[in-house]
């Protein structure tokens, strides 16, 4: 039983990928097929008409936007291993360079928004991926066509700094109020920026400098245990006394 | 005739009611909301960043601690999402463990639930009934994982090793006396089947129980129906998901439409409502725990019957059994392996969903080839429910304020991430 509904899923997302291919391609979109999932890449000129249009075509119905958010792509692919140094510093994000194809990445395309859409009436889902660029990364928001895409989008504007022209309260909304830079930024530290804590004199909560220093996930070489020693002293003063 | 000014009232952060974390700005004129607006991300712990510093193993504790009310969901999702990344088919028995305990955990979900939104609009007894239950859930938990919440309990391929013969019991101790402790222990002779099996036996009476004390009761009535009415079509432009959507009537389960486990060898219905309102949902809730007991007795079934292994045999994915790391190098250098560097899934993204008790619980993996996730988004559906506070409470007064976030099941965890 399981098998007829897998294949019967393969041919409805044949369907949608033939559909979306043969309305869009003319448009400069790209769809592909992975993992049972389907992408279309739209250039960020076209994004609203055609997220209106694939809201409301009958073929697509996608009624429901599950999910958008942002990516930062730079560094995709690009770190490599390095054992020689892993001893000291920790691993790294051990990829091989060249096996990555990122060639439906224009030149300056450092962002990207990822939406993730839902048909209820045809029990399908596809992902829309827009790139945006990186000295001007803003995009046509989709607040108007579907209302939940609200949070989204600012969740995006604040980890990010992807601007939604059209959105109608593009504020922050995960990270403190006055918060300074995009988080999930490749380029923002892990640890952050700047800590915070109160300041007993001053009567408030000052911001400063991060002063942590950076953790290597390597345990430790011990070569001097210590851990019996108080016992051992102790046994030393019951002998003395 | 004096002017009336609207006043703006700050709810929460550290408000009982606000479940959590809530800051709420709410304008209103009068006793009416003009306006309110959630400030969230007070419980923000950048979970999505640091899953992106750590191997993929590393990260599933992380997802317990997301929806800290239906845990073993979250990890379930997470779970999906590198399987599917990594092309790993997780053995039968797995998937019927991971069947039980969602549906053990929608349980959990609900009557946390039940029991604080009770309590928000007044009824104090459902409360003190909802969590006699979930303590013999949580000893369900600890008996498979060792941890009462947070469980950690699946992992990619399968799930951390099979269900225990033998159901912990309490010890005699000076607070209780022998035979209440005998008393306790009687349930828990046998193995965690036999104990679990034992709970769906009664655990329909309980919520019979609850039904009794709300369903036809005139205050509880009055506080919900007809408050917070959300359409169809408003629901899906609202990107609702799960229960909120049910409520409104589409009849939307990712465990029916979409199976993933073993959802599509067990036999259950989807309740749905009619008016959209929080009775509907309450409704929606109380019949969706009757429908998970008897997904949990199929399970418990089919577990007893069939043995096999729980976890992947591939050892590049799941750790080899600790007694062939002592005689045999392979198993050593594997698990060796495993817990330094992880795995490298190939590149390429990937994204499942469950049906979490809250709603889709949905993880997108993008990854780079490396040994780490290059991005990984949580989509929570409690995020996208709060984000319609506006809609649902404008109009209405600030006591019903109080039972539109109970009925929207917020958790801040999973919110703020």
């Amino acid at each position: 039983m399981n098998e007829t509904v897998k294949t019967k899923s393969q041919q409805r997302h044949d369907t949608l990928q033939a559909n979306l291919a043969e309305q869009y391609a003319s448009k400069g979109c790209v769809v592909t097929q992975s993992l049972g999932e389907v992408t279309m890449v739209i250039p960020r000129e076209h994004l609203t008409p055609i997220m209106t249009e694939l809201r409301d075509d009958e073929r697509f119905l996608f009624e429901e936007l599950i999910d958008a958010c942002g990516i930062d792509y730079a560094g995709y692919g690009e770190s490599e291993w390095m054992t020689k140094q892993a001893s000291e510093t920790g691993f790294c994000r051990g990829v091989n360079r060249y096996t990555i194809d990122v060639s439906a990445r224009g030149e300056n395309d450092r962002f990207a928004v990822v939406y993730h859409l839902l048909s209820m009436a045809n029990n399908q889902r596809l992902r829309v991926r827009t790139f945006v660029d990186a000295t001007q990364p803003i995009v046509d928001s989709v607040v108007g066509i579907w209302r939940g895409a609200d949070w989204f989008e600012r969740e995006a504007f604040d980890l990010y700094g992807i601007m939604f022209s059209g959105h109608p309260d593009l504020r922050r909304i995960l990270t403190d109020y006055g918060f300074v830079g995009h988080p999930f930024r490749k380029d923002f530290p892990l640890e952050g920026n700047v800590q915070m804590r109160y300041d007993a004199e001053l009567g408030r909560v000052v911001y400063e400098p991060v002063t942590l220093d950076p953790r290597v996930l390597v345990p430790k070489v011990i070569r001097e245990d210590n851990r019996f020693q108080a016992a051992s002293l102790e046994e030393q003063d019951s002998t003395d006394a | 005739m004096p002017e009336i000014r609207n006043y703006t009232l700050n709810f929460g952060p550290q408000h009982p009611a606000a479940h959590g974390v809530l800051r709420l700005v709410l304008e209103m004129d009068g006793e009416v909301i003009e306006r309110a607006d959630p400030h969230i991300g007070l419980l923000h712990r950048a979970t999505e960043k640091l899953a992106e510093s750590k191997p993929y193993n590393q990260s599933i504790p992380y997802m317990d601690r997301l929806d800290y009310v239906s845990m073993m969901c979250s990890e379930h999702g997470y779970v999906m999402a590198v399987e599917k990344l990594l092309g790993v088919d997780v053995p039968l028995r797995a998937k019927y463990i991971r069947t039980m305990f969602d549906e053990i955990t929608r349980i959990l979900n609900h009557l946390m639930w039940l029991g604080t939104h009770a309590l928000d609009v007044g009824a104090m007894t459902v409360f003190l009934y909802a969590f006699r239950e979930r303590e013999d859930l949580m000893d369900c938990y600890e008996a498979v994982s060792g941890a009462r919440m947070h469980a950690a309990y699946y992992r990619v391929g399968g799930v951390y090793r099979d269900l225990p013969d033998v159901m912990p019991r309490y010890a005699n101790n000076q607070f209780r006396s022998d035979a209440d402790i005998a008393r306790k222990n009687e349930t828990r002779q046998g193995s965690l089947l036999d104990f679990i099996e034992d709970f769906t036996d009664r655990f329909p009476g309980n919520v019979d129980e609850y039904e009794t004390l709300l369903t036809d009761n005139r205050i509880w009535k009055q506080r919900t129906v007809g408050i917070g009415v959300v359409t169809p079509e408003r629901a899906k432009q609202l990107c609702f998901t799960g229960p909120m959507v049910r409520g409104s009537g589409l009849a939307w389960d990712l465990r029916k439409k979409q199976p993933y486990a073993a959802y599509d060898k067990v036999d259950f219905d989807i309740p749905v409502g009619v008016n959209g309102d929080c009775y509907d949902r309450y409704l929606v809730r109380v019949e969706e725990m009757r429908q998970s007991n008897r997904i949990i007795k199929q399970c418990i079934q089919w577990l007893r019957e069939n043995e096999g292994p729980v976890i992947v045999e591939d050892h590049k994915v799941s750790p080899p059994a600790r007694d062939d790391m002592k005689g045999d190098m392979e198993s050593l250098i594997h698990h060796f392996k495993l817990f330094t560097e992880g795995y490298c899934p190939p590149a390429g993204e990937a994204y499942a969903a469950v049906e979490a008790p809250k709603g889709e619980f949905g993880c997108y993996v993008v990854s780079d080839g490396a040994n780490k996730p290059f991005r990984l988004k949580i989509r929570a559906p409690g995020f996208a429910h709060l984000a319609a506070m506006d809609e649902m409470v404008n109009g209405h007064m600030l006591a019903d304020v109080v039972a539109v976030i109970g009925t929207m099941d917020v958790v801040f965890g999973e919110i703020d991430r």
